[in-house]
């Protein structure tokens, strides 16, 4: 059993004690959501704040969260640059940078009344390796070790390149210091943690003992105290040329020789990278969904940002659901939407009135069933006689209002789909919805038990992709907000 | 039906799950699969609800009618120090190399090595036979790396045999590249109705189709399952609100006048119905694109009660009732 289970048995209680009252019940499960709301509006304007990473599994809108995160800071009046990895075609086009040039470009049509600007770019990893190297090494070494086949393929294809990269851009962004505000989004890794680890493998790597083993050869002498250890080290090398083969071993010899300038330099860089990360003008986000899986690897996150001193600002919970009917539970819904599919048990004239369909559907059998067996409702117990005089009122109603259909309640030719199938359909719609609140929620008081320090936003799902500016500033208004807006009943 | 089932899809589509499911369809019966992780993430051991699994073939399910499903994480490292072993009888040497470095080294920073090393690891059971010369597995199921990485995965034994050229790491890719490119595999695409993991399904199969690589069937994974069709959205468009509070009020939740309980669910009930309705049209394009493909694609529903093992299963004869396994 887990830890959180009798913080959540007290929390509970208060909506036992209410049986039977949904309302009760879903206001207990609100109290139950995060105490701590993430305050992004203040995250993006403290002119200490240089850095944002967001960071998180697969498709859980890392990009999207980076991008409209740019985007507000830059409406709030700060200069920002955003470094996107694999954005979506779409969303890329939108901020007009759908080439790879690992140029920031200004994002056009961003509102500069309060004197930020937006600047967007794509991580190009190889050019960013390749840079590095035309930086380190004479033009004569350079063109070596670009030419070398090792290298196009470590630059190209390493898995832990593209981290590395990343964090080497994001280093060199703000070495510039030509930008107030850096948003970088993380590569979709096997492992959300890959990008921490990347580089000090690389570094670590490119800096250690087999570098030296490999360079033995290459090295002729060496000080009169390693030549016993160099016997051994040929044995390795001679080893390895056997399982990888002569040329291999040798394409990496070259490429390590000539790299041998900048391992050092690697090292340095890895360790920077690290150190700006921890600094405190840096602020992680996790960004997930309410699913399980998105969560526990946030929590792993939370934890290993905690363990290497990284400064966690918060979670970015996307794809929330809401309902403005979150009063009617999923149970009554589904009731109710039986009571409509069955006119044996409840049928009322007004809730007849069917609506022409397209001609050649097939009649609903649900909706055929006529006036005939019309019976005093009596299973809507909670219809007070005030309810039931309106229906007439509303009745009269509909025929002002439906453009010149005739109103069909009661007439004798049955429509093919009755009102009341539509309903039932909306109201079978309302149960799943409101299961998958209720899953969602309780994924994520999983998560807030075991890190109730962690401050929290969310953003409503939406029906669709964000892939213009205004979907993007209504996804930076949703993540200031903390809280979906939901259209309640009265709105 | 290819004897190795190689299962990508863009991250968060839930490949696992669909590799897992894959085996336990293609294990009824009593045949025997195995399913194999290598991307060290244990993804298997926890859809599963079992503890870590190690480098080592282990029973960890009974399909329907009798089969079994044996799952391996591979570790490169491992699998490197196995086939040193068995190649060059390192012994201690073998340790010296890992305390070097070396072996980090070629499973995590030369390139292409460490995936030579899974695909290889993946293809000797595919081709493993018992000593009356029989198949030891069925079938071979892979939770491979996502789409944008899946056929530089598996055509890196091209790279590596063009890098190596000669050697055992060369005449291993070259072995391993002639089971992935045979009609022996499979490479399977997950996806979900949404715009992104459908571009990136399109643009994945036209990689493996430009590698030669073969390409299998595109699983539509988490489909949620139709509550209002055409015809209903076009009557909600339709259909005066106080006809649905009427409806409502029937149904017994309230009053239908201005303000009374049913009433007032008219609103947001409607808007439910709009987003149903956005979701529902976004969808249907990305069916489109799909069908374009000209592939057998099938559709695996989202679960309720979201995933665990009865799920799993649940999926697996899903899966069989449509004739993918």
């Amino acid at each position: 059993m887990s830890p959180d289970d009798p913080a959540r048995h007290q929390k509970g209680s208060p909506a036992r004690r209410q049986e039977g009252s949904p309302a009760r019940q879903q206001e207990s499960a609100r109290r139950l959501a995060p105490a701590r709301v993430l305050d992004v509006d203040a995250l993006l304007e403290d002119p200490r704040n240089r850095i944002v990473v967001c960071c998180g599994s697969g498709g859980v809108g890392k990009t999207t969260t980076a991008a409209a995160l740019g985007l507000r800071a830059a409406e709030r009046g700060r200069k920002v640059v955003v470094l996107t990895i694999d954005p979506a075609r779409r969303l890329a086009q939108s901020m007009g940078i759908d080439s790879l040039d690992n140029t920031p470009r200004r994002v056009k049509g961003v509102d500069d009344a309060a004197g930020g600007e937006l600047h967007a770019m794509m991580l190009d990893m190889k050019r960013t390796f390749d840079e590095i190297v035309e930086s380190h090494a004479d033009p004569e070494r350079a063109a070596a070790i670009l030419g070398n086949p090792f290298y196009q393929s470590l630059s190209a294809g390493f898995a832990g390149t593209q981290e590395y990269m990343a964090m080497e851009k994001l280093g060199q962004l703000r070495a510039k210091d030509e930008w107030d505000l850096i948003v970088v989004d993380t590569p979709p890794s096997r492992s959300a943690l890959d990008f921490l680890d990347a580089p000090k493998r690389l570094g670590s790597f490119l800096d250690g003992k087999l570098i030296r083993v490999l360079l033995a050869p290459a090295k002729v002498g060496g000080r009169a105290g390693m030549k016993f250890l160099n016997v051994g080290m040929s044995m390795m090398t001679g080893v390895l040329g056997k399982v990888l083969g002569g040329q291999f071993l040798k394409d990496v010899q070259t490429f390590v020789a000539a790299m041998d300038s900048m391992f050092g330099g690697f090292r340095t860089r890895a360790d920077a990278t690290y150190k700006l990360l921890q600094a405190s003008g840096t602020a992680f986000l996790v960004v997930a969904a309410p699913e399980r899986d998105a969560l526990r690897e946030a929590a792993y996150f939370v934890e290993r940002l905690a363990a290497e001193d990284m400064p966690l600002a918060g979670l970015v919970l996307n794809r929330v659901h809401g309902s403005g009917a979150d009063r009617l539970s999923a149970e009554r819904a589904l009731a109710a939407a039986e009571n409509l599919e069955d006119p044996r048990i409840v049928d009322q004239d007004g809730g007849k009135a069917g609506i022409r369909t397209a001609p050649g559907n097939s009649p609903d059998p649900h909706g055929s069933s006529g006036p005939a067996d019309s019976v005093p409702d009596d299973s809507a117990t909670d219809i007070s006689p005030e309810a039931l005089d309106t229906s007439a009122e509303t009745s009269s109603d509909v025929t002002g209002a439906s453009d010149g259909a005739p109103d069909s309640a009661g007439a004798p030719d049955a429509p093919e789909r009755s009102v009341d199938a539509l309903t039932a359909g909306l109201l079978r719609l309302h149960a799943e919805r409101m299961h998958l609140l209720a899953r969602e929620q309780r994924t994520r008081d999983r998560f807030t038990a075991r890190h109730p320090e962690v401050a929290v936003t969310e953003v409503a799902a939406l029906p669709g992709d964000v892939h213009d500016l205004a979907g993007l500033r209504d996804i930076g208004a949703r993540l200031a907000t903390g809280r979906p807006e939901l259209p309640g009943p009265d709105a | 039906m290819s004897r190795l089932q190689v299962v990508s899809g863009k991250g968060g589509t839930g490949k696992t799950t669909v590799a897992a499911a894959l085996a336990l369809a293609l294990a009824t019966e009593g045949k025997r699969a195995l399913l194999v992780e290598v991307e060290g993430r244990q993804g298997i051991a926890q859809l599963f609800e079992t503890e870590a699994l190690p480098y080592e073939e282990r029973k960890i399910a009974v399909a329907p009618g009798g089969g079994e499903v044996y799952a391996l994480a591979i570790d490169a490292e491992l699998a490197l120090l196995d086939y040193l072993q068995m190649f060059y009888k390192l012994g201690s040497a073998g340790r010296a190399l890992k305390k070097l470095g070396a072996i980090d080294f070629a499973t995590t920073i030369a390139p292409g090595v460490r995936d030579v090393l899974l695909t290889g690891k993946a293809c000797e059971a595919v081709r493993r036979k018992d000593k009356r010369g029989r198949f030891v597995y069925d079938y071979v199921v892979m939770d491979a790396p996502p789409t944008g990485r899946i056929t530089r995965f598996l055509n890196v034994n091209d790279e590596v045999a063009g890098l190596a050229k000669v050697g055992p790491i060369h005449n291993q890719a070259q072995a391993v590249m002639r089971v992935l490119k045979s009609r022996e595999t499979a490479v399977h695409l997950v996806t979900l109705l949404e715009e992104m993991p459908v571009q990136e399904t399109v643009d994945g199969i036209a990689e493996l189709r430009t590698a030669h690589l073969p390409v299998g069937r595109v699983v539509v994974n988490m489909v949620r399952p139709q509550v209002l069709d055409a015809t209903d959205l076009e009557l909600v468009r339709e259909t005066p609100r106080a006809e649905l509070a009427r409806s409502l009020s029937g149904a017994g939740l309230g009053g239908a006048r201005r303000g009374g309980h049913a009433e007032r669910l008219v609103d947001p009930l409607l808007a439910q119905a709009g987003e149903y309705a956005e979701r529902y049209t976004l969808e249907q394009e990305q069916r489109a694109a799909l069908g374009e493909l000209g592939l057998p694609t099938h559709e695996l529903p989202l679960l309720a009660e979201g995933m665990d093992l009865a799920g799993l299963y649940e999926l697996a004869t899903e899966l069989r009732k449509q004739g993918i396994a």
